[in-house]
């Protein structure tokens, strides 16, 4: 594929910038999510649904999957470049992450012709949701210890267990689903297998869980010998590990090849510098506060520096020691951030730190309070932070294990 | 970071030129054969620099590094001082502590000083390898360096003379001239002398806590100084502005090196000492650490690539400029002494030790705290250029 000049991307960008402009939807009359983990009702769902098809149907989405798919068959940067200003504008976010940036990838990289006929397209679309069946109630992090069952019989598989945690799980047409086809496998790890499992089937029911924050969002999932079809496993029976470790690499950002679209509308430093401008301390401007603003600076020095590592980390001489520690530590150094930060807007509110949201005289509908909370969501969420810590420590630097 | 007037985007963060990528490995080869810790705990126990520091500094001459990022008018290779960078990293890494930085450091102020006379008299000597010190800082700790108290005075008869002290000009001894700040009629100057001139000028050694650094205190008791030997008004203050960039960037470059070397350390011992029956480095108390410095890091590299990247392009703002080095010489730094720190706590009872190889890094991050502004010397102002 020929590299685009840099005048054509920088024309593409203004192209871009104009048209979600000018296309974004409307503010609705309720409070939309914060992010994709978030969406708790069907008319935040519709409203969002609605914006991915738009977005995808004006060409700015899974830009660089091949066509024969629905994509775009177009050098990733133009991916980029949407996301870019997507970001930017504060456009509303596309809710099918699941699809579009884990199990898309995975699909292309490794399903068959006909799947990937069948999955792709209502990815990009949005008419499929996707949502994920890793973590299990026993088990959180540690996936290598899933005790959901998958049992061949026939042409099929029976499911029976359940899962935690499934994002979207009560609006989603297909999981991606870790099971255990052979409980007496060489090693835990070893009697695992992969699955594009459909949803709607017999025996399969979801109860939403109801967040720290009040919201909803994830869902827990009930396999009840639950029949999907023998085709519906991905690779073969035992590789259901490294097709999930295949699976993290892409929702953890190591591993490229998303459809891209902006994932949450999440504050940034930036926010919390003009919150810092509106609080007061001691009659003045929080800003003007001497370690109100180290503190600003801070983060600000790490904000810009994560930036920095994700252009580092694709240029080989400045990353040949440790190739994979930018990639690895990604979650790790931008979730930790954002917790933070968020934490520290809360000093910034001063006294009315203590209200919530629904209160009348709330700061920004509560916003910060929910976003704080909201935080834990991707300190937990794929890999603790602790688990990631051991991952970098073992795998990057080479420390020996537990 | 440039960025365009349409959309607001910044220009790429990271470009990495053909010449820093050949030097990156080059560079990091040749100091990790020629200076083992070995020789690093050896020059220790050497008074003045010795004779292993000495052909470390002849090599690193003769591969012709004094000359890169001087113009070729003047024998060097024409590159900037960002290309530095990759040369500088292994320095800090494996704690050579010799004259290259200051030098570059002194080149940067002569290369923007617009006098054409010092430049053709000194670049071409720094260029085949003849150290230049510095004499910028002085006893009021200020790492502004608008205003020195070290006056360049008129004399009735026309002639000029230095008056005044300044702190912290490393090695001296080797160095064929010394550039020293201070205040002019109209503003800062700038002073070159040659090393005989420093012929009965008062120096006094001074104990550092970087042991692989010679210090010094100079004192000048009305030293006359040639009209041609000084550099006044707005020539001054533009060399003194670019000191400052080379200063901040290099010496960014040596806490990043500085910071893979105890990094190393660490890992080392924690992959190999055992207690209570494990590799000490299985315990989450010391992994999850050592992983916070591995991100303090990877974040401070990147800074610095984005530094060199930024003040090598000519569209760049004063103000970006700023930002960018200001930020990675904070970042590099701070993450160092963390390191170094953490460095003497993991070995437990021989972190305390004088053998112990570990304080010798965070003494090193310490001195470079102190050279060129601390990082929270460098947050402050960073505070003014980005929450205005």
């Amino acid at each position: 594929m020929e590299k685009p000049s840099a005048a054509e991307l920088e024309q593409f960008r203004r192209e871009v910038a104009a048209w979600l402009e000018s296309e974004r939807p409307e503010p609705p009359d309720f409070l939309l999510p914060e992010t994709f983990l978030e969406v708790g009702t069907d008319e935040q769902l519709e409203y969002l649904r609605a914006w991915q098809r738009k977005v995808y149907e004006a060409g700015y989405l899974g830009m660089a999957w091949p066509r024969e798919y629905g994509g775009g068959g177009r050098p990733a940067v133009f991916q980029e470049i949407v996301n870019q200003e997507m970001q930017r504008l504060r456009v509303p976010f596309v809710p099918n992450t699941i699809g579009l940036n884990w199990a898309g990838p995975l699909i292309l990289q490794m399903a068959s012709e006909e799947d990937k006929r069948r999955y792709i397209p209502g990815i990009l679309s949005c008419d499929d949701i996707w949502c994920q069946g890793f973590s299990e109630p026993d088990h959180g992090s540690d996936l290598g210890s899933v005790q959901t069952r998958a049992v061949r019989d026939g042409d099929s598989y029976r499911i029976r267990g359940s899962k935690i945690w499934t994002t979207l799980g009560g609006h989603a047409k297909y999981m991606i689903l870790l099971a255990r086809t052979d409980p007496d496998g060489a090693s835990k790890y070893a009697g695992l297998s992969f699955f594009l499992a459909p949803m709607q089937v017999p025996g399969i029911t979801t109860r939403p869980i109801r967040k720290l924050t009040g919201e909803y969002g994830f869902y827990e999932t009930f396999f009840d010998d639950a029949r999907i079809a023998a085709d519906c496993r991905l690779g073969e029976e035992g590789q259901g590990w490294q097709i999930a470790m295949a699976t993290l690499a892409f929702e953890r950002g190591a591993a490229g090849g998303q459809a891209g679209g902006l994932s949450s509308q999440a504050v940034g430093v930036g926010d919390v510098v003009e919150l810092a401008r509106r609080a007061r301390r001691d009659g003045r401007p929080a800003l003007e506060d001497p370690i109100v603003r180290d503190e600003l600076v801070k983060f600000l020095i790490e904000e810009r520096a994560d930036a920095l590592c994700r252009e580092r980390a694709a240029i080989p001489a400045l990353v040949s020691e440790r190739p994979a520690a930018i990639a690895l530590s990604g979650k790790l150094r931008t979730s930790e951030h954002r917790r933070r930060l968020m934490r520290f807007a809360q000093s910034l509110l001063g006294a009315q730190a203590a209200r919530w949201v629904g209160d009348p005289g709330v700061v920004d509908g509560g916003l910060w309070q929910r976003s704080y909370l909201n935080t834990f969501s991707s300190t937990i969420g794929g890999g603790t932070s602790q688990v990631l810590a051991n991952v970098v420590g073992e795998r990057v630097l080479g420390l020996p294990k537990q | 970071m440039s960025s365009s007037a349409a959309t607001g985007r910044p220009a790429a963060g990271i470009e990495l030129s053909r010449e820093q990528g050949l030097l990156l490995e080059i560079a990091a080869r040749t100091v990790r054969e020629r200076w083992p810790i070995e020789r690093v705990r050896e020059h220790l126990e050497t008074e003045g620099r010795g004779e292993a520091a000495e052909a470390l500094e002849r090599e690193i001459a003769e591969l012709g590094w004094y000359g890169i990022a001087i113009a070729e008018e003047h024998g060097g290779a024409g590159q900037g001082v960002a290309d530095l960078v990759p040369l500088v990293e292994p320095l800090g890494r494996h704690l050579v502590g010799g004259p290259f930085v200051a030098t570059q450091i002194a080149a940067a102020a002569l290369g923007a000083a617009q006098d054409t006379g010092l430049q053709a008299h000194w670049l071409p000597r720094i260029a085949e390898g003849q150290p230049l010190a510095l004499a910028l800082f002085e006893g009021d700790g200020s790492w502004d360096l608008d205003e020195p108290a070290c006056a360049l005075r008129r004399e009735p008869d026309g002639s000029l003379r230095l008056v005044g002290e300044k702190q912290f000009v490393t090695d001296l001894g080797s160095a064929a001239g010394l550039l020293v700040s201070a205040r002019g009629e109209e503003g800062p100057a700038l002073v070159v002398l040659e090393h005989h001139q420093l012929d009965g000028v008062e120096r006094t050694p001074e104990v550092v806590i970087d042991l692989t650094r010679r210090s010094t205190t100079v004192r000048f008791d009305a030293l006359a100084v040639p009209g041609d030997q000084a550099i006044v008004g707005a020539p001054a203050l533009a060399a003194l502005r670019s000191a400052q960039e080379a200063a901040w960037l290099l010496h960014a470059a040596e806490a990043c090196g500085g910071l893979q070397g105890v990094l190393d350390v660490i890992v080392d011992y924690l992959r190999s000492r055992r207690q209570f029956g494990r590799t000490i480095g299985s315990y989450q108390s010391l992994k999850h650490p050592t992983v916070d410095l591995l991100i303090g890091l990877e974040r401070a590299r990147s800074l610095l690539y984005h530094a060199a990247t930024v003040i090598s392009r000519p569209e760049s703002s004063a103000a970006e400029r700023e930002t960018a080095l200001r930020m990675a010489k904070a970042a590099a730094c701070e993450a160092f002494a963390d390191a170094g720190d953490r460095a003497i706590q993991f070995h437990g009872g021989v972190g305390f030790t004088w053998e112990c190889d570990a304080q010798l890094y965070l003494r090193r991050a310490l001195w470079l705290n102190a050279q060129w502004g601390d990082p929270l010397h460098h947050r402050r102002r960073l505070a003014g250029l980005l929450l205005a």
